[in-house]
């Protein structure tokens, strides 16, 4: 379901706005309507929709309008034009009553420099949207002592936030955001101003809160690392614009324009390519059930492999040597079951190409991805991850999948 | 050589004209207005006049003890004030400071709210900015002379001058306070939904408040200092001590007066200051 769906989002910042959308519309860049209009293009002509449960960063440079972006949808800055439907229902057409109930209702929001209220103590500050709601007092400190307690700062409720560490004072700001329970969250560069180990510590934690608390997350970052830890799905913006909507690999595998290949260039690929992206798909196997080593040895030769995998019932069980197979045959034997070797490596497709080098390297077979349910999906030989490095932005390996 | 007679306005005529006109048709208000001050002034210098003395000291005392933090801070303003009673202006000092205490509650109860509005309203700072320093600027005695035309002799427009002359500190240091609070704590306080009272309530009055103890302070030792001079107009008290004294030229009796004011001067300056400056409530 689309939680948050835009269209044709504008804001420009100066006394007559209307002046400017139509040199916008025709193609006038953000530079030249500030030197000749003296009005700040924001964000011009965004569309993009946020799936429910899912996390969008939104991403650029400074300067390229993604906080602006953000507060358009719960309006903490008034857009010029456009649409912000949340639920299916338009936030701008919102009277000033709804849109404050609105807020406590759906929107928790988490900000760069912490934004905490200097003169409230950490439970404090915590219960303040419960406050605003006028939740009575019992309950709002129990919603608050429970998200405190989510972000692991039990124990800190009677401090002052200038007694915290910056991480820690982000962490009440998260808390604070989550004891609404509102379904999403905004995050402007939520992560930005704390230094890099405690960063990533909060990435990570953010990641395994969502897997419990399930919000709908627009996150916004400059950091295209964080990004693609982050975002099932990311927007990268440029002056105002979209330039590309998509997945951390469709994004880099795939760059849309110049300006994007430049983003990318400096992340290391490896972390990015997963292993759905460089398996060999269409990899002949043999069937537990109906192939014998004389099957088998006959796959193998027809692929051209010397070893192949073995499923039972859609579901991966080994692997078998050609080698092994022919002395099968010779013995006169009719099932795989003596010559099926069990211990193999098996991966998730999100695996990123970085951790599967050293199983490779290990491995004396090739590496099985499998879901879940451990149905085979593909195999990585090590030939393979090393072309998908080498081509940089463009991966291998997977031509088949469309028609697989 | 002579101004000629002929250029020369009479402004002196259109002054009381229009006073005139302002009694003839508000008249009836500012009597109303007049004796709701004057009832007010007399519950609180009943009040003043009827606390025994050594509950006051100890009072104070204790008062500045906790705000100043110090034990020997509380014992060196009882110990003023104690002073105050031996110079024998024990009752004169209380009626000076129950005209202090009413100036100061209706100053603040004036200038909070306006200095609220000034900030919530760019436009309404724009106007009273230029009219507050206009009020600071002009000599103090100025204020009496509409004071005595609006309400005659007495303890009212002496009253009434004090708050024109003390309030625009508190209005300005409300306004500046609130102006100064983070964008960013008010924005957060935006996202979760606050309404402007909430946003006034629970966020940017709380942050002000040291800011608007400063104006709290000033205006208190602005209403001192006017106490003195409102006491040409009648309102009893040192102020009207020294005055006496100077008239008389009894250099004795105004040296006490004097020392009395300042003395008085000190406890609230020092009591309010730490106020002031103090951390979270
Ligand atoms: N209140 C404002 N008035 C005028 N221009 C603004 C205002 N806020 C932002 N801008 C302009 O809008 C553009 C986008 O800013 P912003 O959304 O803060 O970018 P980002 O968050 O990506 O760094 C910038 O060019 C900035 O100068
Ligand atoms: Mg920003």
């Amino acid at each position: 379901m689309k939680k948050i769906d835009i269209h044709n989002l504008y804001k420009i910042f100066g006394p007559h706005p209307e002046k400017v959308m139509p040199l916008l519309s025709k193609g006038m860049s953000k530079d030249a309507i500030m030197e000749k209009t003296r009005h700040g293009v924001g964000v011009a002509d965004v569309s993009f929709d946020v799936e429910e449960g899912e996390i969008l960063v939104v991403m650029g440079l400074s300067g390229s309008g993604k906080s602006t972006l953000v507060r358009c949808i719960n309006r903490l800055i008034e857009p010029t034009s456009g649409k912000v439907l949340v639920n299916g229902e338009n936030v701008l057409k919102l009277s000033d009553t709804e849109l404050r109930h609105f807020r406590q209702k759906h929107f928790g929001m988490v900000f760069q420099n912490f934004a905490l209220f200097p003169h409230r103590t950490v439970l404090k500050n915590v219960e303040y949207g419960l406050e605003v709601q006028k939740v009575d007092s019992a309950k709002r400190s129990d919603l608050s002592m429970q998200a405190l307690e989510q972000v692991g700062l039990k124990g800190w409720e009677d401090s002052y936030p200038d007694q915290l560490s910056g991480g820690m004072q982000q962490r009440v700001g998260l808390a604070r955001a989550l004891a609404l329970d509102a379904d999403i969250m905004l995050m402007d560069e939520a992560f930005s101003a704390l230094d890099p180990l405690i960063r990533r510590d909060m990435q990570d934690e953010l990641l395994e809160l969502q897997d419990k608390v399930q919000k709908t997350i627009v996150f916004i970052s400059h950091d295209l690392d964080e990004a693609i830890k982050l975002g099932d799905r990311i927007v990268l913006m440029k002056d105002g614009m979209i330039v590309q909507v998509g997945t951390a690999e469709e994004i880099l595998t795939n760059p849309a324009n110049d300006y994007v290949a430049k983003f990318v260039e400096d992340v290391d690929m490896s972390k990015v390519i997963t292993a759905e992206t460089i398996m060999k798909k269409s990899e002949t196997i043999a069937y537990y059930k109906t192939d014998g080593p004389k099957a088998a040895l006959r796959k193998m030769k027809k692929a051209s492999i010397s070893k192949i995998f073995v499923s039972k019932e859609r579901k991966l069980v080994g692997i078998v040597k050609a080698a092994d197979a022919a002395d099968a045959a010779k013995r006169g034997e009719k099932t795989l079951e003596h010559i099926l070797i069990t211990d193999i490596q098996r991966v998730s497709p999100d695996t990123p190409a970085a951790d599967l080098f050293p199983l490779l390297a290990t491995s004396e077979h090739p590496i099985a991805v499998v879901n879940d349910s451990n149905n085979l999906q593909g195999v990585i030989i090590k030939g393979l991850i090393l072309a998908a490095l080498a081509e940089g932005t463009q991966s291998n390996g997977n031509e088949n999948d469309k028609a697989a | 050589m002579k101004f000629p007679e002929n250029i020369q306005i009479p402004l002196d005529k259109w002054t009381d004209q229009a006073m005139d006109w302002v009694l003839m048709s508000f008249g009836g208000f500012f009597d109303a207005l007049g004796s709701a001050i004057l009832k007010f002034m007399l519950v609180v210098e009943k009040f003043f006049l009827w606390v025994p003395w050594p509950v006051l000291i100890i009072a104070v005392g204790l008062l500045a003890w906790r705000v100043m933090g110090k034990w020997w801070s509380g014992l060196m303003m009882a110990g003023m004030l104690f002073f105050m009673g031996m110079l024998g202006n024990w009752e004169m000092a209380m009626r000076t400071l129950s005209l202090v205490t009413s100036a100061v509650i209706i100053s603040l109860a004036i200038g909070i709210p306006l200095g609220i509005l000034m900030a919530s309203s760019d436009m309404f700072e724009k106007i009273l900015k230029p009219l507050l320093d206009g009020m600071q600027t002009m000599p103090s005695f100025v204020y009496l002379i509409p004071a005595l035309m609006l309400f005659g002799l007495g303890k009212v427009p002496a009253l009434f001058a004090t708050i024109v002359y003390a309030v625009p500190p508190v209005i300005r240091l409300t306004n500046v306070g609130i102006r100064e609070v983070s964008p960013s704590v008010v924005e957060a306080a935006h996202a979760f939904g606050s309404s402007y009272w909430q946003i006034l309530f629970k966020v940017q009055l709380p942050l002000a408040r040291p800011t608007i103890m400063v104006g709290v302070n000033q205006t208190t030792m602005m209403a001192l200092a006017m106490v003195v001079i409102a006491s040409m107009i009648g309102a009893k008290g040192l102020g009207f001590e020294v005055l006496l004294a100077i008239n008389r030229i009894e250099i004795g009796r105004g040296f006490e007066a004097g020392l009395c004011i300042v003395l008085m001067a000190i406890i609230i300056d020092r009591i309010t200051y730490a106020m002031a400056s103090g951390k979270r409530a």
